[in-house]
């Protein structure tokens, strides 16, 4: 890590009442701000800091925790000063909702609603907030930790007719 | 009979004006069967005769929930469904997975399996330009390079079966190294596609750079700013050709990219023609890091002696008993990665392919995220298309060099 880059840190962590936490072992350092002052690190981080691209922002899910249950994870690029900073916001998982940065980085527009789409994470202010990957009546947010991955139960001797009974093809098989 | 569906907004009629509310313009549906949309992109257009007022991607059509996929996988077994992203860039997806991976555990690579990462990623970047150029140019009715450029790239994925068994997904660069040494027909292999590669691609060129119908359809045809091509995320050869000097093998070199004298090409005009120029010169450039990591090609070990995470070669399993061990645990349980995140990236064709990896200490990655450049590169696609006509749009997408698996994963 670059001397300035940690001027820089230190400086966030002052003006935003945050934190740092090391990634892994050889990581770099990130920088955790609380998710209310999101919004405006961005624009400090864009206007004052020069960092002018998103590098990447989604989301991990510590379910069964709730409070923080989620952290956005953003990645701040300045490609004249050639280096990055990471940033992560801590998320309730009782009230899901994050200020959105689109308006300082454009392409947060598409980012955030991956987010909103896969885990649930509400953005305030977002200009368009629909599901983007997955179909638009589509129920529940599929990379949070207690979205099962789907599966077909096995059926076994003992359990062959318990299962066919639940399954929608021998519904089907039935009626007819 | 199935009652056909009436196509809707939506609820995006936010999205679109006033004016086609009130039925003053036109809303067309482009996709997402569509021959020029490169995949199953879906676009509505608003439209006021044939100019292009706005163009509102819809995409997910690919979605296949790899990401979640992965997250119920070991690390070595997850690798598997990088590939099936980025479809053009199979070799750069796992670099960029397994660069992640050895971050996050500290692996070691030695320097004959880092030559050939790059070697065939530089092949990769090729075939993948050389897919761009044939069917981009045969989206603004240029057949014939099409024809020419597929030969060539079936020269490529020869190579690739040669050394992984497979054309596409190969899989070949697995954490710690390559799966196995390339076999004594690679060089000669890869030395004839080099001698002959400078003067096909200057073949594609006098097809198309220079003529008057290709200038006219691709000269001031969607325009963006330097500016505004960073601050929409763009990377890759699409902000190149806006000016923008950023490329993650300059950057933040991986894999010995250091070593290596190349150039980053640029355009400052920001159109479609500066774009198709910066990857016709990277092409030139790749073949020329190809050329290099070929001459000082290294001898030695293709992969890591760690055996914690590396399974030990074949020839041990046979008469060690501490190589059957190993071998058996790294193929059942997996290797524990110590807890912790990372992120690495790489230079893909289409920009930078970043890899957000988080590891609670098990086996099985917690959290993999694909920063894929397309899914960045197309939400720009409202901002270049505006005002221009809808044969335009068609040679905007290509120029932008979008693939659908990349965007939907």
């Amino acid at each position: 890590m670059s001397a300035n880059l940690a001027t820089v840190i230190e400086a966030l962590v002052k003006r935003f009442d945050g934190q740092t936490t090391e990634g892994c072992a050889t990581g770099e350092t990130t920088l955790i701000v609380p998710v209310e002052k999101i919004a405006e690190a961005a624009r400090v981080i864009h206007d004052e800091f020069g960092f002018n691209l998103l590098s990447s922002l989604t989301a991990v899910d510590y379910w069964p925790e709730e409070n923080p249950r989620f952290h956005l994870v953003y990645r701040f690029t300045s490609i004249p000063n050639a280096q990055s900073l990471d940033v992560r916001a801590p998320v309730s998982g009782l009230q899901p909702f994050a200020p959105t940065i689109e308006t300082v980085y454009h392409n947060a527009n598409w980012n955030e609603r991956e987010v909103y789409d896969l885990f649930g994470i509400k953005f305030e202010g977002h200009s368009d907030l629909r599901r983007i990957l997955m179909p638009h009546d589509w129920e529940g947010h599929p990379l949070r930790k207690d979205y099962p991955l789907g599966y077909e139960e096995p059926q076994f001797t003992f359990n062959f007719d318990e299962i066919d009974v639940r399954k929608p093809y021998a519904k089907n098989r039935r009626a007819e | 009979m199935a009652q056909i569906e009436e196509v809707t907004l939506d609820g995006m009629t936010h999205l679109v004006s006033n004016r086609a509310l009130e039925g003053e313009t036109m809303l067309l549906n482009m996709g997402p069967q569509h021959p020029s949309t490169h995949g199953v992109l879906r676009l509505l257009l608003e439209l006021d005769g044939e100019t292009v007022l706005n163009a509102i991607p819809d995409i997910g059509f690919l979605h296949t929930g790899i990401e979640k996929n992965m997250e119920a996988k070991t690390y070595q077994k997850a690798e598997v469904m990088t590939d099936r992203m980025d479809y053009m860039n199979t070799v750069g997806n796992n670099l960029a997975y397994c660069l992640a991976v050895e971050k996050l555990v500290g692996l070691d690579v030695p320097v004959r399996a880092q030559a050939l990462r790059v070697v065939l990623a530089e092949l990769k970047r090729i075939s993948s330009h050389l897919v761009w150029l044939g069917t981009s140019a045969l989206d603004l009715a240029a057949m014939s390079d099409f024809m020419y450029t597929f030969r060539e790239r079936e020269m490529i994925l020869g190579i690739l079966e040669m050394v992984s068994g497979q054309r596409m997904m190969t899989t070949y660069i697995r954490p710690g190294g390559v799966w196995r040494d390339v076999p004594v027909e690679f060089e000669a292999a890869v030395r004839d596609l080099l001698k002959i590669m400078p003067r096909r691609i200057d073949e594609y060129e006098s097809l198309l750079t220079k003529n008057p119908l290709f200038i006219d359809r691709t000269a001031g045809i969607g325009k963006i700013s330097a500016e505004d091509a960073v601050n929409w995320g763009l990377t890759g050869a699409t902000l190149r050709g806006s000016g923008v000097n950023y490329d993650i093998r300059k950057f933040a070199p991986y894999s010995g990219y250091e070593q290596y004298d190349f150039e980053v090409p640029l355009r400052t005009e920001g159109d479609v023609r500066a774009r198709y120029l910066v990857r016709i010169a990277e092409m030139r450039q790749s073949v020329r890091i190809v050329q290099q990591a070929m001459d000082k090609m290294p001898m030695g070990p293709v992969r890591s002696n760690n055996r914690k995470f590396v399974p030990p070669p074949r020839s041990e399993i046979g008469t060690s008993m501490e190589a059957l061990i190993h071998h058996f645990k790294l193929w059942t349980e997996g290797f524990n990665a110590p807890r912790g995140f990372v992120y690495s990236a790489v230079e893909s064709p289409r920009g930078e392919q970043g890899v957000y990896l988080e590891s609670d200490g098990g086996p099985k990655p917690f959290r993999v995220h694909f920063r894929n450049p397309s899914f960045d590169n197309l939400q720009v696609l409202p901002v270049m298309a505006k005002g221009f006509l809808v044969a335009d749009l068609v040679a905007i997408i290509g120029s932008v060099d979008i693939v659908l698996g990349d965007i939907d994963r």
